[in-house]
């Protein structure tokens, strides 16, 4: 149990890196407190498992510093760390039993037999692995073999942070909730550190208290799945995060007035200090977006080119009247919608303003 | 489900049937001809039934090639499937020394068998051979495949050794290389020391590949002839006659007919079974 810290943390897998694009992991300073749920959420690609491998120090970071409860660990070995591991897929040694399996990183440090049989049948306990403690690990299901490879962490007493990469990707849909939710209870039973990769949005914002959004090797967000819900700090965020994702429509600043197209927008662009060189886009959530077959103030003219009925809910998909730009709401279930023309009204405490992709 | 009954459908499979009644059965048929008839001359023929076999099955000397034999697979395997093992262990695992590495490895391969046994003739020689040269004049030891029973059976295994290590350690490195990093990683995390991932991760995950391995390898040794014959020529006396060797002393050396064709057919009866327990531990494998 521990706090993780990273200061000033970057990495290539350039021999000599230059520009940022050849950083897999840009300059970062990050610290994951210690007993928090964190998911890292983005897209494949973006440096989430790097810097995963990093802070288990199966990667040496090119820059930077990796500090456990502020003790310096960059230079130790893996094996020194006291990280346990979940990757993608299971790793369990084939040939040994399913106790050996949990009993191997502890005899590899030496520990008492007597010891040993103590934890894992603890650990085993905590993760309904009793009964299978006698078999071979090889023939097991794929959720039994992914709760082996976690129980291998577990049973080391010492363990500051369990980090896991992709850890339901091989689970069956019906077996990944019961799963999700045994790691929640471990969780809160060990109260240990959890970092868990993801690149499934649900999955991230059911099983973390803080989501910590990555993108292009970047941490372009860290907060509560409300948090990034209503107040996405970058349009990657917004983008990724909801389904459907966030509107972002391109905008310009006409005469000190936010303006889509031609039709301004209720921002208070002054107070915002915007100036007009800037590349700005506004962002509304589908599901903060007001429809409506009548005109009404400040509401914007469409044309409505889709209506799709999800069952609860429905998908209005419009073009801005003028622009070629589309704009989707969520609807009610029972909200009358028409193919044409319609209004969309963006209320103002609902409207983000981003500028270079980055919220002002 | 209902089948159509067509009896149509056996003209399809009337060429294969020609071409391999022309290519194997035939010729097989001959043999088969000459196990069970004493021909002595066109015309002259006497039916002996089946005591061509008795008298094969029973001769002294087909029991000493063959437990020869049976040895000489057991030692190549000994030998290959460690030393194969450990070579494509030492090999590095990417980059253009890997590819390079590679080919050299690949080389004996590649060798047709016959000059493959020219050269282990003139290599072994103590007057114009490099390595006999030198395990006489430097290394002070006497050696001489032609006149040394045990040096002759060294010889052919050492040459069978660097012929067909190769073979093992090519397989063995595309098996190590199917190995996911994560395995490794986890080893490291959970504090495995080198041995411990070889014994409890290599290994293991080599299952496969080291079973294709020692089949092929004991199915090749069980067969072999070109070498030794271009070599030792299976002396000297009988130190290196192996199954091949003798067979081919009967029939072409002694001309015995009879008995030649009876044990080509148990030998190729035991080549049959050991393809078929290779076949199926192959598709059983597989199957897990």
């Amino acid at each position: 149990m521990a706090e993780v810290k990273l200061r000033g943390l970057a990495h290539s897998y350039h021999p000599q890196p230059g520009k940022p694009e050849d950083y897999a992991v840009r300059p970062l300073e990050m610290t994951w407190e210690d007993g928090g749920a964190y998911a890292l959420l983005g897209p494949s690609g973006c440096g989430k498992t790097t810097l995963l491998n990093i802070i288990s120090g199966l990667i040496q970071p090119t820059q930077g510093q990796v500090l456990f409860d502020g003790k310096d660990v960059t230079e130790l070995p893996t094996e020194r760390r006291n990280i346990a591991q979940v990757f993608q897929f299971p790793v369990i040694y084939d040939t040994m039993t399913v106790f050996d399996n949990l009993a191997f990183p502890l005899r590899n440090r030496g520990v008492r037999p007597s010891e040993v049989t103590r934890r894992v049948q603890e650990i085993a306990e905590q993760l309904d692995l009793t009964e299978d403690l006698r078999r071979r690990a090889s023939g097991l299901s794929a959720d039994i073999k992914q709760k082996i490879s976690l129980g291998r962490g577990l049973v080391r007493s010492d363990v500051a942070a369990i980090l896991f990469d992709e850890p339901l990707t091989v689970i069956d849909p019906q077996l990944k909730l019961v799963l999700r939710s045994k790691l929640k209870q471990i969780h809160r039973q060990f109260k240990l550190t959890l970092i868990y990769v993801t690149h499934d949005q649900t999955e991230a914002l059911t099983f973390a208290d803080q989501v910590v959004v990555m993108y292009e090797g970047s941490v372009v967000q860290v907060g509560t799945p409300q948090e990034l819900f209503e107040r996405p700090a970058h349009t990657f965020v917004g983008y990724f995060i909801g389904s459907p994702g966030m509107n972002l429509l391109p905008a310009r600043l006409v005469d000190g007035r936010v303006c889509v197209g031609d039709q301004p927008l209720p921002v208070n662009a002054g107070a915002l200090r915007l100036a007009a060189g800037d590349e700005l886009s506004i962002g509304i959530r589908p599901e903060f977006v007001r429809y409506s077959t009548a005109a009404a103030p400040d509401a914007l003219p469409v044309h409505v080119t889709r209506v799709e009925d999800l069952g609860n809910y429905q998908i209005v998909t419009a073009e801005l009247v003028g622009t070629a730009q589309r704009v989707k709401a969520k609807l009610a279930e029972e909200a009358a919608a028409s193919l044409g023309p319609g209004w969309l009204q963006f209320p103002a405490e609902r409207l983000r303003i981003y500028r270079n992709g980055m919220a002002v | 489900m209902q089948k159509t009954v067509n009896h149509r459908a056996w003209l399809l499979v009337l060429p294969v049937v020609l071409s391999v009644a022309f290519s194997a059965i035939l010729p097989l048929m001959t043999v088969v001809n000459y196990s069970v008839q004493d021909i002595l001359g066109p015309g002259q023929r006497v039916w002996v039934g089946n005591e061509w076999f008795i008298d094969t099955v029973r001769n002294p000397d087909l029991h000493a090639a063959f437990w020869r034999n049976l040895l000489f697979s057991f030692q190549v395997l000994l030998i290959q499937i460690p030393l194969g093992i450990a070579v494509a262990l030492a090999l590095p695992a990417k980059g253009w020394q890997a590819s390079l590495s590679l080919v050299l490895i690949a080389l004996p391969l590649l060798i047709p068998w016959n000059v493959v046994g020219t050269i282990w003739q003139i290599f072994g020689r103590a007057d114009i051979g490099l390595g006999g040269y030198f395990v006489n004049n430097i290394l002070g030891i006497s050696y001489n495949y032609t006149l040394e029973p045990r040096d002759a059976w060294i010889t052919v295994l050492v040459m069978d050794v660097w012929h067909w290590t190769p073979l093992v350690a090519l397989l063995c490195y595309a098996g190590l290389r199917a190995i996911p990093d994560p395995f490794y990683q986890a080893a490291r995390i959970d504090g495995a020391k080198l041995w411990s991932i070889f014994w409890y991760i290599q290994l293991p995950k080599l299952r496969g590949v080291l079973l294709i391995a020692v089949l092929l390898r004991f199915m090749d040794s069980f067969m072999i002839y070109t070498e030794p014959f271009v070599v030792t020529g299976g002396g000297p006396g009988t130190a290196t006659t192996f199954l091949s060797i003798y067979l081919s002393n009967i029939a072409i050396g002694q001309f015995d007919l009879g008995n030649g064709s009876a044990f080509s057919l148990i030998y190729f009866l035991l080549i049959q079974i050991l393809c078929f327990v290779f076949y199926t531990t192959i598709l059983r494998v597989g199957r897990k």
